[in-house]
């Protein structure tokens, strides 16, 4: 069958002529946007299997949700083998692209923005697939989100890459997620540059396997203007890059600096929850060959304690490297099993502190270690991640 | 009344019925290839402005109906001739291929000064391949609906319950808006008629009876069928927090089970779910962004006022509210119960 392709241009009828392309589109369809601004008040869906939905370029086909009257995104994706390429969605009211549930999902050079800069009116994701697998996410670009820019979450096989996120409290976050590569993006101006998280509650959870390597995290320094009650409302303004609550994470060969709190904390999930099967410390973290940049000369005390404590600990030398130290109680008194242990090797110059827990409630004791060098180790790479993008 | 004399009823009711019909039901069902454009060509209805159903098309409703802006919903059923429905406990019956579930939104305006308006109808077919939901939005003349791929904006006004006149963006959902609701894990299914959320009294056409009666009267189920009936939420006799979970169950729990469209935030509200995280209580938000309203949890036992569900509930911006379609307006009364459940809670 040979693949149709629909062209749309910008008109009073855009979104009715956009909304029944997606709806009767046969799987190979391409669904073209002409360059220009489409004004649309509500928002758009795609249920259709193999369908390209494509721009004439990021910055000439713009979607643009300034008057959305009913929707809660900008655009939703519900099935698999989807490209969306070339288009950017401007003002969405809540996430501008929101992808649930699918197999093999490409963004290429496509740009979501909230063009008022960062507001906590601002919707919550740009870039948001959930609960899929063969996610690949290439060359985009996402500005002024009040949670997270390129937010990926419960799904596995996930490639982010060449894309840059700027102006968001979270720049690119990789969450309740299985084996993903983050790598050659820029997280500039954010509140937090990349985040590797796992929370519990949801149905999947134990993230694991993430590699973040090659990134620019430089000069997230933007305030945090999340609003409160969501889990990135507590990352400190000027942090490169958290890792909380994953396992097997390797984050290696960044540029990480001028960060005003601190260029990498790997964090215990800190609130409480009822939720038995959910494991709320990192282990298995593995940091190696970074280039860290000034960092920690202006720490947000204003967010959490992590920045207080830093600070105390310190004497106000703050590190790159900050580890809370917390383990399973049997870890505490019998040590760390190897293969769970943290490894920080060959950081250059790069400073470390990780609390010790017992040494830090009790008085007469070390309350952290400071020597980056007891954390050397023999580096294990974990495997790349990869699936078929041509689909 | 004894169940001879019921069915005597019921008999003479149908014969007659039957006899007056002047239309009956066209289209393959079975096969939509070709969708009607119009309504009118199923033949569901004998009379479409006054929704006078054709033969063997029987209307019904239900104990608790989701709010979707003070819409009055005139529900029909086809069920193909000689055909029976299975009963799973708690489930939706399933409807043999071929079944139509039909529901037309319109604001009647019975207690005030404006005309009845037929807004649109909603079909929800059970194919050979599955359940396919196909909407008709009405014209102005009332005499017909035109399918709406993409759904429809209706700026209209209606007489509101209290009986002041109010201005409502109606917004008929488009096809993928009803699979936001009617699809659990990728499956297409009908939310509303479960046994338990049917077993009450209809006013059929000469008499009134319960409604699974009839239908077993219709040979659809098994007369013996033991059901629960669903505490009706507007009830004020039954307990708060029967009436709060019903209520909650119809307008979240479609969405907000697992399997179901909102299951990436572990938030559950349909009527079996006992975890109290689960639903909701101390359960910080996950992907709500500035739909927290600045709250830190979903359900604040005794502080309604600072319960993210309620704050969503209560919202008319279309990045906050809840549900995230299908309302232009908020639901008063219910806003009310599920304060008077959480402050108590």
């Amino acid at each position: 069958m040979l693949a149709a392709v629909q062209i749309i241009q910008p008109s009073n009828n855009a979104y009715q002529e956009i909304q029944e392309a997606l709806i009767l589109a046969e799987p190979g369809d391409v669904i073209r946007l002409t360059a220009g601004t489409f004004n649309l008040q509500d928002s758009l869906s795609l249920d259709v299997n193999g369908v390209q939905v494509e721009g004439e370029g990021m910055n000439q086909t713009i979607l643009d949700f300034t008057d959305q009257q009913s929707g809660a995104q900008g655009l939703s994706v519900t099935s698999d083998n989807v490209t969306l390429q070339d288009f950017s969605i401007q003002n969405a009211k809540g996430d501008a692209i929101k992808v649930k549930g699918v197999t093999n999902i490409k963004f290429l050079r496509v740009k979501t923005e909230w063009t008022d800069g960062p507001k906590p009116e601002n919707g919550a994701y740009g870039l948001y697939p959930v609960e899929s697998t063969n996610v690949l996410i290439d060359g985009c670009v996402a500005i002024g989100a009040s949670d997270a820019g390129i937010y990926v979450g419960q799904s596995q096989n996930i490639i982010v890459r060449n894309s840059r996120a700027e102006f968001n409290v979270a720049g690119i976050e990789i969450e309740n997620s299985y084996y993903a590569d983050v790598f050659n993006n820029v997280a500039t101006n954010n509140t937090g540059g990349i985040l590797i998280f796992d929370l519990p509650g949801l149905p999947q959870q134990g993230g694991h396997h993430v590699r973040v390597f090659n990134n620019k995290s430089v000069g997230n320094n933007t305030d945090n203007f999340a609003p409160e009650g969501n889990i990135v409302g507590e990352v400190p303004r000027g942090t490169g890059i958290i890792i909380q609550a994953n396992s097997d994470v390797e984050v290696f060969d960044n540029e990480i600096g001028d960060n005003d709190t601190v260029n990498i904390a790997v964090v215990t999930y800190g609130n409480e929850t009822d939720d038995e099967a959910y494991y709320p410390h990192p282990k298995s973290i593995q940091i190696h060959g970074n280039k860290f940049g000034p960092t920690g000369y202006n720490p947000d005390t204003s967010k959490g304690d992590l920045a207080q404590i830093l600070y105390n600990l310190s004497g106000g030398n703050m590190p790159d490297i900050f580890w809370d130290g917390l383990v399973p109680m049997s870890q505490l008194v019998f040590g760390q099993p190897d293969d769970e242990k943290m490894i920080v090797s060959n950081n250059g110059d790069g400073t470390l502190l990780a609390i010790k827990p017992i040494g830090y409630m009790l008085p007469f004791l070390e309350p952290a270690i400071l020597d980056i060098n007891e954390f050397e180790g023999v580096i294990t790479p974990l495997a790349k991640v990869e699936f078929d993008e041509s689909f | 009344m004894k169940a001879f004399k019921k069915l005597f009823l019921i008999s003479f009711f149908l014969v007659s019925f039957g006899s007056q019909a002047q239309a009956s039901v066209q289209s393959n069902l079975l096969d939509l290839t070709q969708v009607p454009s119009y309504l009118s060509e199923f033949g569901f209805f004998q009379d479409m402005q006054n929704q006078v159903p054709a033969e063997g098309v029987h209307p019904y409703s239900l104990v608790n109906p989701l709010f979707s802006d003070q819409t009055d919903k005139l529900r029909f059923v086809f069920v193909p001739e000689g055909q029976k429905l299975g009963y799973e406990k708690d489930k939706v019956f399933i409807f043999p291929v071929g079944s139509t579930l039909i529901k037309t939104f319109a604001y009647l305006n019975q207690n005030g000064s404006l005309e009845q308006q037929l807004l649109e109808t909603r079909l929800l077919i059970n194919t050979a391949s599955g359940w396919k939901a196909i909407s008709y939005v009405w014209n102005k003349e009332q005499t017909d609906a035109k399918r709406a791929i993409a759904g429809a904006t209706i700026p209209t006004s209606f007489v509101s319950h209290e009986g002041k006149v109010m201005d409502v963006r109606y917004r008929a959902p488009n096809q993928n808006q009803c699979k936001e609701c009617h699809q659990v894990s990728k499956v297409m299914t009908p939310i509303g008629p479960k046994a338990r959320n049917m077993n009450k009294l209809m006013q059929y056409e000469s008499v009134e009876m319960n409604q699974l009666t009839y239908w077993a009267a219709l040979g659809w189920i098994d007369q013996n069928l033991k059901a629960e009936a669903m505490g009706d939420y507007a009830d004020l006799s039954a307990s708060l927090n029967d009436r709060a979970r019903a209520y909650l169950d119809i307008n979240c729990g479609h969405c907000h089970i697992p399997g179901g469209s909102a299951d990436t935030t572990g938030l559950y509200l349909d009527f079996t779910e006992q975890d109290p995280e689960q639903l909701g209580i101390f359960k910080k938000p996950v992907a709500a962004g500035r739909a927290s309203g600045n709250l830190k949890y979903s359900v604040v036992p005794g502080h309604a006022k600072d319960s993210i569900l309620l704050y969503r509930m209560n919202s008319l911006d279309p990045g906050i509210m809840m549900p995230e379609s299908g309302r232009a307006l908020a639901d008063e009364p219910g806003i009310q119960l599920i304060t008077d459940w959480i402050n108590q809670l």
